[in-house]
């Protein structure tokens, strides 16, 4: 076993967990904290691999800037520490689906050939390559996802804002 | 090296998880972090696949691009519709907003 694969177990570990804290906590600012741990172990499980740049939009976009938008909307609704705001009569089953969900998709994973290994020689993906592929053959789903963030922008300032009348 | 099946299972672990939050949490800002948590399990897919079926196009990384700036606009979208929520109800409690139920 070597160091990239045990960074892989441990940045995996770290990322479940914050994914099981976010299950059962019982206040919504922790359940934010962990979602940060969760999304950080993601971010190194990128790196691990071989996504370099995913890695790094990763901790700044979502450990960075989402779970701060999610802590600031908190700020504003004026979040309470009430068990009965966090969970649901329906926990029970929501666990089932979700074990069921898990079980199935596992034995799935279990039973299906893949291929052993990561093939000989895969290198990290180098920035130019991201950049030049995604303006030179991803360059119509570029602008429509810069289209649809813009479309974002302004209906989240429409609705946000205070009527005026 | 890592086998894939590893990296499949932590992403199927991390969408279950995500799945409970969503179905077992009424508050609308843990509901939307349930969701996040899905959608990076996705993302752990696309890379995992790009890195081992496709080294030479990493189509997967381009996708995982993607579906982050369709998260992104997402979250702020929804985060506006939680706070004028706020502002009408004065609850983010997802079960008090049912004045569309029939």
């Amino acid at each position: 076993m070597t160091g990239i694969d045990l960074a892989f177990y441990v940045l995996a570990g770290f990322s479940i967990a914050g994914g099981l804290g976010l299950a059962v906590t019982r206040s919504v600012v922790h359940g934010a904290l962990f979602l940060i741990l969760a999304l950080m172990g993601v971010g190194g499980v990128f790196f691990t691999l071989l996504a370099d740049f995913l890695a790094l939009v990763q901790v700044l976009l979502y450990a960075g800037g989402v779970t701060i938008l999610m802590l600031f909307a908190m700020m504003l609704t004026q979040v309470r520490e009430q068990p009965e705001a966090t969970n649901n009569p329906q926990r029970p089953w929501a666990a089932l689906a979700s074990l069921a969900f898990f079980g199935a998709v596992t034995a799935t994973i279990v039973v299906t050939p893949w291929p052993r290994n990561l093939p000989e020689g895969a290198q990290h993906v180098e920035f130019v390559d991201i950049a030049g592929t995604l303006f030179t053959r991803w360059a119509v789903p570029f602008e429509i996802a810069s289209l649809l963030l813009l479309v974002a922008l302004i209906g989240a300032i429409i609705v946000a804002r205070e009527a005026t009348e | 090296m890592i086998p894939l099946e590893h990296v499949l299972i932590v992403a199927a672990a991390l969408f279950s998880l995500g799945l409970y939050t969503v179905l077992a949490r009424r508050h609308a800002v843990l509901v939307l972090m349930g969701i996040e948590l899905m959608l990076n399990a996705v993302n752990i897919n696309f890379v995992a696949f790009a890195g081992y079926a496709d080294p030479d196009n990493f189509t997967g990384q381009i996708f995982a691009i993607f579906v982050i700036v369709v998260a992104v606009a997402e979250v702020g979208l929804a985060l506006a519709i939680i706070l004028r929520l706020f502002r009408l109800r004065a609850t983010a409690n997802l079960d008090e907003a049912n004045s569309m139920r029939w």
